[in-house]
């Protein structure tokens, strides 16, 4: 498959307004979940804005693709993703994590357009993408369905009851796309649950497997579609990312797994923004 | 049409019966399906049959995913596994979302005399009844199972029903309009009321016969939706007793009797409750005994009776 210059160029440019977003979202001060939400910013703008069949006018339109985020501590990079489709206002975005908002500190389908489930409690999110999957394929439908996996939420034993049961039912409409940054809430994985040979073990129950860099535009677009194209049995993304990418001060850092930024911080990353910007774009 | 005083049967066979017009009834079986007769369903219509393995937690979570794509799923696993295996996933997936997810909890209570205390469910309805969206249903005998199941495709929103694994006598009548929610009074009565859920329906009313002949008069009260509780109708049910009790083969620590002790806490009544005290199961070689070891007999019944009159 081949992609232009301009596709790619573009969809990086949504990357990082995506991250704008995000820091919207998390003023000095604010507790957010800056690391694993910008870790998977490449993969989120690729899906939502060329890979998922999304229906701007209508959050809920059936002929839609899934997005589910089973790491749903991640929500704000969704969030960030949902506001540039338009499926709701803005100023939202400030309000996150409020009593007054819509936005909820984990995906709430109730309470946000563009939201597909309630997760959060780790390790449900796969079942849930596979339950839609089945769902969808009873009733012919041709759509996708993507789940968002974090590599510490592996440790989560029906993560690999639903990657069994997939395989088992050939769910070949479902794509799980690992963001693995190496880092969780403590500690490096490799320090607080090191799990070896991911790849092997994605194939071992049954799932075509990729790897890829999580933040080469162009590997991700090429994985995703690979990933639809395969339709004897579900396909695992593995997508070596960074926690925290784009932000030095919070890249693979397990602090900012779920942290506020201070004022120089919160600058720094503004700057670092407006750089990226003036990059993509020269 | 019911074909047996089977609880489990009649279940899967309703399913089927449903399942030919409503094609968005689909089923999840976590390899009990000889027990919990969702095989049933699996020989009809083996499309809408998803064998999940012995994998409770997925199966609930799974079929979260089929509801939030518009079908109608069942989950099917003996109450032990279906309520507190899958527990998380059922507050987290389904309850906080609402989902239209429902859950056979089979071979409840001390139903599966042998296989003893891991299988033996005398907290299910304590744990589904704390979940907020949830509805929680206890059928007396075959008859009130199919009804309650019919009611269960109609209804939206995630349910609970505890199936007793073994034939019950039929108390029901089946000409008697079922809706989710009401309270059917079985038996006539002015001295004390007892409202009672499942298998201990049958033996309440074994109860008031054996009472009656002592002069007492005993209003027995099938209490087969446990949760959402009709508060009105329970204190109405309550005018003109002077004490109250209540059945149930569960727990006496938040089952039944904790639903109906909380809502009449503003009424003057003693109440006693029957049910198993702070305990775990036990195998034995019938029901009956487990019935009787853990005070659930007719005549544990109608001791409570008199003792609630005696505290007058």
């Amino acid at each position: 498959m081949q992609y232009s210059e301009k596709l790619v160029k573009d969809l990086r440019l949504k990357a990082i307004q995506v991250r704008a977003n995000i820091l919207e979202m998390i003023p000095p001060g604010k507790v957010g979940h800056l690391g694993g939400s910008s870790s998977i910013a490449d993969v989120m703008a690729a899906l939502y804005f060329h890979t998922m069949r999304v229906n701007k006018d209508d959050p809920k339109d059936p002929e839609r693709d899934r997005l589910i985020m089973s790491k749903g501590h991640a929500v704000l990079v969704q969030y960030a993703c949902l506001v540039e489709l338009g499926y709701f206002d803005r100023a939202e975005l400030d309000k996150v994590k409020t009593f007054a908002g819509i936005l909820q500190g984990h995906p709430d389908m109730d309470r946000t357009p563009g939201i597909e489930a309630v997760t959060g409690s780790l390790g449900q999110g796969l079942s849930v993408s596979l339950g839609v999957a089945l769902g969808l394929r009873l009733d012919d439908s041709d759509s996708h369905v993507y789940a968002i996996l974090g590599d510490g939420e592996l440790a989560e034993g029906q993560i690999w009851e639903a990657a069994m049961a997939a395989s088992v039912h050939k769910a070949g409409n479902l794509t799980a796309i690992i963001d693995w940054n190496g880092v969780q809430a403590t500690n490096t994985t490799a320090e607080i649950f090191p799990i070896e040979h991911l790849g092997d073990k994605w194939r071992s129950f049954g799932w075509n497997v990729l790897e890829i860099d999580g933040h080469d535009m162009l590997q991700i677009l090429t994985a995703l579609d690979k990933a639809k194209a395969h339709t004897d049995g579900p396909t695992a993304i593995l997508a070596r990312t960074v926690k925290g990418k784009c932000f030095p001060f919070a890249e693979g850092q397990a602090k900012y797994h779920n942290a506020a930024m201070n004022e120089e911080e919160y600058t720094i990353a503004w700057q670092c923004i407006e750089q990226m910007k003036r990059e993509v774009e020269a | 049409m019911r074909t047996s005083d089977s609880l489990r049967k009649t279940y899967g066979e309703t399913l089927v019966e449903l399942g030919r017009e409503n094609k968005q009834i689909v089923m999840l079986e976590a390899d009990l399906g000889n027990s919990t007769m969702s095989t049933l369903f699996w020989n009809a219509y083996p499309t809408r049959y998803f064998q999940m393995g012995i994998a409770e937690q997925n199966m609930a979570s799974v079929a979260a995913g089929l509801a939030l794509a518009g079908k109608i799923p069942f989950i099917n696993s003996f109450a032990v596994f279906a309520s507190g295996r899958a527990y998380d996933q059922i507050r987290s997936s389904i309850t906080i979302a609402n989902l239209n997810v429902k859950i056979c909890g089979s071979s409840a209570g001390l139903s599966d005399f042998g296989d003893g205390k891991t299988h033996q469910s005398i907290d299910d309805i304590a744990l589904m009844r704390v979940l907020p969206n949830m509805t929680v249903l206890s059928p007396c005998d075959a008859v009130e199972t199919e009804q309650m199941v019919k009611a269960m495709v109609e209804h939206h929103g995630p349910m609970y029903i505890r199936i007793n694994r073994n034939d019950l006598k039929v108390v029901t009548d089946p000409d008697e309009e079922y809706h989710i929610g009401k309270m059917r009074l079985m038996v006539e009565g002015s001295d004390v009321v007892v409202f009672a859920t499942g298998v201990m329906v049958q033996k309440s009313m074994e109860a008031a016969a054996v009472l009656a002949a002592e002069g007492i008069s005993t209003r027995v009260v099938n209490v087969s939706t446990i949760k959402p509780l009709d508060t009105q109708a329970l204190i109405a049910f309550t005018r003109g007793v002077k004490g109250v009790v209540t059945a149930e083969e569960h727990s006496v620590i938040g089952g039944l009797g904790s639903a109906v002790a909380a809502a009449l806490r503003r009424s003057r009544l003693p109440i006693e409750m029957v049910g198993i005290e702070d305990q775990y199961g036990t195998s034995a070689e019938n029901y009956e005994i487990l019935l009787k070891h853990y005070g659930l007999e007719s005549e544990d019944v109608a001791q409570r009776v008199r003792s609630v009159l005696n505290e007058q």
